[in-house]
């Protein structure tokens, strides 16, 4: 292994992989969590994405979603959470019981309410 | 003592109410929108007029629907409602008749015997005056049940009762009050006089022997008086409203007048003519199955009529229709709920006393912004078909529908197309249940415009939710069949051979198929054909919802599969072979409640389908018979 590449290695920074703390919201989580508690029961195993109606014809992706929503990182959440049909295959797929249709439309008034500044 | 004093507290309240109830009606009648107007117009001169009467007789006095519901309970409202009504008609007449001058004031026959204490000591006035004691000991007898009711509501085939706010409390206890106090206002005034029939005559000669009547007995006018004023005074605001609202709600309903997609008068009037008796209370799956007992029509509409802040009430809803089916009342309470589901959040407050009397309320409602935007759904040019077939999303969970489907339309020679078969675009049902109707026009109009032009004469859906919007909220060429139509028209045309398989089933009637888009036969039809069709315990319009419901945003997983369980339970009490359901949401929630097989109309049929002759099936025999030789 040369220098120049033993310097990149474990260095390089994976955009998706950061966390920014001070971009992190965490009032989003909070919101959704205390309307729809199911949505803890979570373990990110993607069944949702899988079925999705809208993931056929979109980027649409519930799991990353979780995940945005887990960070606290609201600005990719915006556009995502619009996307969604709410027709309910998700819920019936997920082997952790969570209510995701109640999640999305949580999620939906959530960043609604963050833009009133009612959050 | 001035003896007639004692009336005022009852004209005061008489008249307001009259005055009230004529004023509102008339704001109410002026806020309705301008072909309501001509609806209302054209139905109360018209044959409409007469429908409302018999109605009126039938519901609001003899209160029919509550008797086919329980015998005690429809006596119960029977006797105070019509027991009222026979004693006003009959004191009326009674005053006119026997009274020193024709046409009385109104106080003149409800206290006749306070003015005419001597009277009905003999001959016909005696026989009259007993058919008088006969109304109230009716009146009286359906008012013991009431209160029985209220502490054990079992006995009358409720399961829970509602719980009431303060001035529901006031004027019941007032509405109690009226008939005791006018039976031991009478008997006292009889035993005073020696008069009174069966009744009041002698529960007046035995509280005459030890008390001193005619004393006392002005007191209890007084009361009797005082309660029936109470009574009118907080009619506007209690649930007693209903008995003048009910009126002009039939009126409305009988003209054509129906509850649309907003709030309106007529929307108000179906609000106030709740009378909270609670039969949606008990009927409900989520209140007897699931433990959840706030949320249920009732408390709806109490919400709404105290413009409290609902809007947990109104999404904890399975939107079965259940309710909407057993209302005495008729209040359309599935399009109330969705109108309610429309709004935006609001605030929760307390109204104030005098903001119920107001003749015009303005809700605190605010218009719910879109959240949802489906740009990146791209069009599509579809190849033309005779018949298009719409899985729906929810079947695609359910692949061996989707084969049945297949294996049934090609058998019978059908030139379909499959629409969404890698995966089309949601109905929009669900959006518009969770109250989001103008993003369901989004996906409406992305599947309207495949639809039409794919130039197909006949739409097939295998899910009863994609069914119900696809007959009410599209406007297609096409005409809209259920899978368990269109196979029953290939069975009638003739197209379809099947076999008979020797199963007991029962059928599941799912909540969007039967009560929500009134498809109840052709399914029936199909199954007797090729297998045994048991009846259940709840079938047709009032059958079981499986908890499944995309109706409702917020039941945990844990309480749909209350509901599921139960429900499968009362479905499979006649031990069928197989529960046969329309619906792929229902099968995959019986699924998972009972150990019944549970399969879809179009599998049962798949099923009876003869075995088709295969290459390999035809193959078979022959390399038996070869393996018989190198054997043999």
């Amino acid at each position: 292994m040369s220098a120049s590449q033993s310097n990149k290695f474990g260095f390089t920074i994976n955009r998706s992989r950061l966390i920014d703390y001070d971009a992190s919201d965490r009032k989003v989580r909070e919101y959704i969590t205390l309307r729809e508690p199911s949505f803890s029961l979570c373990f990110a195993c993607g069944g949702c994405t899988a079925t999705c109606t809208a993931g056929m014809h979109t980027s649409f992706n519930l799991r990353r979603m979780n995940t945005y929503i887990r960070r606290g990182e609201i600005e990719p959440l915006r556009d995502e959470v619009k996307r969604c049909m709410l027709c309910g295959k998700c819920m019936l797929i997920c082997p952790r019981g969570v209510n995701t249709r109640n999640v999305v439309a949580a999620a939906a008034d959530a960043i609604g309410k963050l833009e009133r500044n009612e959050l | 003592m001035n003896s007639e004093l004692f009336i005022l507290p009852f004209n005061i309240g008489l008249y307001f109410i009259l005055i009230y109830s004529v004023v509102r009606s008339t704001v109410w009648f002026r806020n309705l929108s301008r072909p309501d107007k001509l609806r209302l117009q054209r139905g109360f001169f018209g044959r409409p007029f007469m429908d409302s009467l018999k109605e009126i007789v039938m519901e609001s006095l003899l209160h029919r629907k509550i008797f086919r519901k329980n015998p005690v309970l429809g006596y119960m409202h029977m006797s105070l409602a019509f027991g009222w009504f026979l004693l006003i008609v009959f004191g009326t007449i009674e005053a006119d008749f026997f009274g020193e001058k024709h046409l009385n004031p109104p106080s003149h026959a409800i206290f006749f015997r306070w003015f005419n204490p001597d009277h009905g000591a003999e001959g016909f006035a005696s026989i009259y005056g007993f058919w008088m004691d006969l109304l109230l000991a009716f009146i009286l007898s359906g008012l013991l049940l009431a209160i029985i009711k209220r502490f054990t509501p079992r006995l009358m085939g409720m399961k829970k009762t509602t719980k009431h706010t303060w001035t529901d409390r006031i004027a019941l206890t007032s509405l109690w009050l009226i008939f005791p106090s006018r039976l031991l206002a009478e008997s006292f005034t009889s035993g005073a006089h020696g008069t009174g029939s069966f009744l009041t005559g002698n529960l007046g000669d035995a509280l005459a022997s030890f008390l001193p009547a005619a004393a006392i007995a002005p007191w209890f006018w007084w009361l009797y008086s005082l309660s029936l004023g109470t009574f009118f005074i907080l009619l506007p605001v209690s649930r007693y409203f209903h008995i003048p609202v009910e009126l002009f709600l039939i009126f409305m309903r009988n003209s054509g007048i129906t509850t649309g997609d907003r709030h309106s008068s007529y929307t108000e009037v179906q609000t106030h003519a709740c009378s909270s008796c609670g039969v949606c209370i008990s009927t409900c799956q989520m209140s007897y199955a699931a433990g959840i007992h706030d949320i249920q029509s009732a408390y709806f509409i109490k919400g709404l009529r105290n413009d409290r802040d609902i809007s947990a009430i109104t999404a904890n809803c399975l939107m079965c229709g259940r309710c909407e089916e057993v209302c005495p009342v008729g209040i359309e309470l599935g399009p109330m709920r969705l109108i309610e589901r429309r709004q935006g959040e609001r605030s929760d407050r307390t109204m104030k006393l005098q903001e119920k009397y107001s003749l015009l309320r303005k809700r605190n409602s605010v218009e719910k912004t879109s959240t949802q935007s489906y740009g990146y759904l791209v069009r599509e040019e579809p190849e033309k078909a005779d018949v298009l077939f719409f899985a729906g999303c929810m079947t695609h969970l359910t692949p061996s529908v989707i084969a049945a489907m297949k294996k049934i339309m090609e058998s019978a020679g059908v030139r379909y197309r499959f629409m969404d078969e890698k995966g089309g675009v949601c109905c929009g049902r669900p959006l518009m249940l969770a109250g989001r109707d103008k993003e369901a026009r989004e996906l409406i109009n992305h599947n309207s415009d495949i639809i039409w032009k794919s130039g197909a004469q006949i739409l097939v859906t295998s899910c009863p939710i994609c069914y119900k919007i696809f007959r009410e909220s599209y406007y297609l060429e096409a005409r809209v069949m259920h899978h368990s139509e269109f196979i029953n028209l290939l069975i009638e045309e003739g197209s379809l051979r099947l076999g008979y398989l020797h199963r007991k089933v029962v059928y599941h009637d799912p909540c969007e198929l039967g009560r929500g888009s009134g498809i109840y036969e052709e399914p029936r039809a199909v199954i007797s054909y090729v297998a045994e069709l048991q009846s259940s315990a709840q079938e047709r319009n009032m059958s079981l919802c499986c908890g499944g419901s995309l109706g409702n945003l917020t039941l945990s997983s844990g309480k749909r599969a209350m509901i599921a369980a139960d429900a499968a339970r009362t479905l499979t009490l006649g031990s069928p072979d197989e529960l046969i359901t329309a619906c792929p949401l229902c099968k995959k929630t019986f699924t998972q409640a009972t150990e019944t097989k549970v399969s879809d109309i179009a599998e049962l049929v798949a099923a009876a389908l003869p075995a088709p002759r295969s290459e390999k099936a035809k193959r078979k025999p022959a390399r038996r018979a070869a393996r018989a030789i190198s054997n043999g």
